[in-house]
């Protein structure tokens, strides 16, 4: 289940979304994102149609690869769908006991549900051309102005990429710390619900020390590199805005003036 | 009483890109009471060995059998398994989490179903064997040193009152002294428990010290399996396979191409130090033989 | 003068209770001196809790002595300004090689040291690509280090070090959670950094087999120096190494044993070779 998942996860590509600088990314996905919200009626819903199409041909990454994407959300589709086609007021098309369903229903179900659909495809475009490392870098430039009202920034970044290093070590201490406490008779299968949580304390109990531990050990190990934080920091690869870039904010800023355009006039 | 393995195989992550074949057709029997050191580089496969003998890992193919019976079939019950065939992981304080140290040792005879006045009676054994002193038994185990811990832990697989002891590279990261004071007591526990003992292990000089069979593993495959003496012999292809022999197996070798007709099985330092003397002080009779004989012929 | 020199270094660990009363105190370092000269190979023995690994952390300055003086690179570790050139100039390797990497690829965990130091993006990636050859993990630059074995991480965690160019590198039990195959490409790292590039080296370990190559070696007991000298004057004197909760290597072992047995075989043997030699003049 947890596998399927394809959010955050990046596919090494050199397409031309893959080459592009992360801000742009992060820009073109929070104005997709808008225009999602934004968008009315079929002109509008053929607007962001082409635009994902757009998107996912740029990408290089096999669109099935996406779609897996949207397993892990197919029950919150569901609901969101069957709560709009139900609660909605209006003209009734068919109804049955206490179940209305009307054509507003209808309609505000399905834009619903390609809403979520094109939200999750959208953003995994981003994630899925971006590495974490690029995609922390950005948001840490981009944000910067943030510094200013004190909001540290770049220890977010910081948190954010040393978080990623350590999910897949955490991930095999779990597994590494089940094993040994299964050689030891643990159950972490049978039993009601009280009884599956109390049988959680022998995993989690080592898996917080040992968190604790590493997280010690590295702050020395920075410390020893001399991390003193944001001030005066170089970088090995500093993000730089190339010609393809603005040109992709050219495209981006189209886009968003065409939906809003659409929005306004039809 | 035995355990059997018969064309064992295990393929990691099947049908997938990470699709990896960990055991290859392991035939292997071991008989109650051994002491089997088992080697092998990172990755060839022991670990993926070891977990199969308690259940923790199935089988793709091929059987088990834990006295006869498979431990592969769906109603054998793996729980219970986990009690005879005790596995000690490596760095295994990492899995204290009890307030105190005798609380831990309890929770594996808990898990086993016993009331708490027999496992206590269990832990109080199991800490003993283990040559854990009694003054720590009541204390946090993250006050203890990094020995203690680790008795600790192996006390807590002990209180199963396991028939097969399994311990992954027991003394990783102990000093010289805590290594050896750890091995001892693991061969105590063979000597007095009447356990059946396979010791993973990186150092051929603690494997040649202390167990009677050997098995080495590579890519999967069970490459050499006998005593020290007769594994050692092959110390050119453990090299091939990134092991060897304990350094004095090197220099007896070094020392019979130059001549001397010393014992090449020598795999300890007792062993090689009997074998130079012996050939030493032979020389010496022969030298004075010679001398009587040449003083004889003067007289003459 | 010499790179490092100590004098009298006491280090003690204050234990508390909650209503912060003083329990009890461990002292860690009693009186320590060290004379380390410019680019020595120098090794650090003791058993786990001799008080090796807090005198590491001192040479990195991530502990301050309480008394007695401590100079690194000609300058005082006791005197807060000189923090970050002393950390510059003698880098740390610690001994978990997972728990020292910030970053999820190679090369960028080698940059993060000198990104530190606020160097060039041009020299920061001329440094990384060198650092990296040196250690010979070049070709694993845009790996992932969870996939790498234990020896290859702890070659890029010294690579890492190496990129912040310093002068002298401790090794704090850099091979302890490592395989035989690891801790002989670190160890060869080590030396060839020592032998070609001068890097000053302390190398802090139980292993004896490590420390033969050394210049230089010091045996730590109880937060003292109880023993230094040539790996061969060391490893002459078996029983005291052996009450220091140490052993020898096996070789020295055996030498050390036929020589008590009557046999005429030099003092402090430290390789087979040697051992060889010894044995077939006596034949």
């Amino acid at each position: 289940m947890i596998r399927d998942i394809t959010i955050g996860q990046y596919y090494p590509s050199k397409s031309l979304l893959h080459s592009l600088d992360p801000r742009v990314k992060l820009m073109g996905t929070l104005i997709y994102v808008l225009s999602l919200f934004l968008f009315r009626g079929p002109a509008g819903l053929a607007a962001v149609t082409l635009g994902l199409i757009a998107l996912v041909w740029l990408s290089h990454v096999p669109f099935r690869y996406m779609v897996k994407g949207l397993k892990a959300i197919w029950v919150i589709l569901i609901m969101t769908a069957m709560f709009n086609l139900f609660r909605t007021p209006g003209e009734p098309v068919v109804s049955f006991w206490i179940f209305r369903i009307t054509e507003e229903g209808l309609k505000s179900a399905g834009f619903m549900v390609v809403r979520l659909s094109f939200l999750i495809l959208g953003s995994s475009v981003l994630t899925l051309t971006t590495t974490p490392n690029q995609l922390t870098d950005g948001l840490e430039k981009a944000l910067r102005p943030l510094n200013k009202i004190r909001i540290p920034v770049h220890e977010i970044a910081m948190i954010m990429s040393i978080a990623l290093r350590f999910i897949p070590v955490l991930i095999e201490e779990t597994d590494k710390i089940m094993k040994a406490q299964l050689a030891r008779g643990a159950d972490f299968e049978s039993g009601n619900l009280i009884r599956r949580i109390k049988a959680m304390v022998p995993l989690l109990v080592p898996l917080f020390i040992s968190a604790f531990r590493r997280a010690n050990d590295l702050a020395l190990a920075m410390e020893a590199r001399c991390y003193q934080g944001g001030e005066g920091r170089t970088k090995m690869n500093p993000l730089k805005y190339t010609g393809r870039d603005g040109a992709a904010y050219l495209v981006i800023a189209g886009y968003f003036t065409g939906v809003i355009l659409l929005r306004i006039l039809l | 009483m035995s355990i059997i393995l018969d064309k064992v195989n295990y393929v990691y992550s099947q049908k997938t890109a990470y699709e990896m074949q960990a055991l290859n057709n392991i035939n292997l029997k071991i008989q109650d009471g051994e002491f089997i050191g088992l080697v092998g580089h990172t990755g060839s496969g022991k670990s993926t060995l070891i977990q199969h003998l308690n259940g923790l890992l199935r089988a793709t193919s091929g059987g088990i059998y834990y006295n006869g019976r498979d431990i592969c079939e769906e109603d054998y019950d793996r729980k219970e398994l986990r009690g005879k065939v005790g596995l000690v992981f490596q760095y295994p304080e990492h899995q204290l989490f009890e307030s105190t140290v005798f609380a831990d040792v309890c929770f594996g005879p808990k898990n086993l179903g016993l009331s708490s006045k027999e496992a206590e009676l269990r832990a109080f054994t199991a800490l003993r064997s283990a040559g854990l002193e009694e003054e720590y038994w009541y204390r946090s185990p993250f006050e203890l040193s990094g020995g203690q811990k680790r008795r600790a832990a192996i006390a807590g697989v002990l209180a199963m009152k396991p028939e097969v002891l399994i311990l992954d590279e027991p003394t990783a990261g102990l000093d010289p002294k805590g290594r050896d004071e750890i091995l001892d007591q693991v061969a105590a526990m063979h000597r007095e428990l009447n356990m059946t003992i396979i010791l993973v292990s990186h150092s051929m000089e603690d494997v040649a010290n202390y167990v009677s069979r050997m098995i080495v593993m590579n890519q999967g495959s069970i490459l050499f399996d006998g005593t020290p003496q007769e594994v050692f012999r092959h110390y050119r292809e453990l090299e091939a396979v990134g092991l060897g022999a304990p350094q004095v197996t090197y220099l007896m070798h070094q020392l019979q191409e130059r001549g001397l007709p010393v014992n090449a099985d020598a795999i300890t330092v007792e062993e090689a130090k009997d074998s130079i003397l012996q050939v030493l002080a032979g020389k010496q009779q022969r030298i004075s033989q010679e001398n009587f004989l040449k003083d004889n012929e003067k007289k003459l | 003068m010499n790179f490092i020199e100590a004098r009298k270094l006491i280090f003690e660990y204050i234990r508390r209770d909650e209503e912060g009363n003083v329990e009890g105190i461990l002292t860690a370092l009693d009186g320590v001196n060290l004379d380390i000269k410019q680019g020595e190979f120098v090794a650090i023995l003791g058993h786990n809790g001799s008080g090796k690994s807090t005198l590491a952390k001192h040479l990195n300055v991530l502990l301050r002595a309480g008394e007695g003086t401590l100079w690194i690179d000609g300058k005082d570790a006791q005197d807060e300004q000189y923090l970050w050139e002393i950390r510059r100039s003698a880098g740390m390797v610690f001994q978990n090689p997972d728990n020292q990497m910030v970053a999820s690829v190679v090369e960028e965990d080698v940059a993060f040291g000198p990104e530190n130091l606020g160097v060039p993006s041009e020299e920061i990636r001329n440094r990384v690509e060198s650092s990296l050859h040196s250690t010979g993990m070049l070709s694993y630059r845009k790996h992932s280090p969870n996939k790498l074995s234990g020896g290859q991480k702890q070659r890029v965690a010294i690579a890492g070090v190496m990129a912040m160019e310093p002068k002298c590198i401790v090794l704090d039990e850099p091979t302890a959670m490592l395989d035989p195959n690891g801790r002989k490409e670190v160890m060869n790292a080590v030396e060839r950094l020592n032998r070609e590039k001068g890097i000053t080296v302390i190398l802090i370990t139980h292993y004896m087999e490590e420390v033969i190559r050394a210049h230089k070696v010091y045996v730590m007991d109880r937060g003292k120096v109880v023993m230094q000298g040539t790996p061969r004057e060391i490893f002459s004197q078996v029983d005291t190494l052996k009450s220091c909760r140490l052993d020898v290597p096996q070789i020295t072992l055996l030498a050390y044993e036929l020589r008590k047995a009557g046999l005429q075989v030099p003092e402090g043997i430290l390789t087979g070779q040697e051992l060889v030699e010894a044995l077939c003049q006596l034949y």
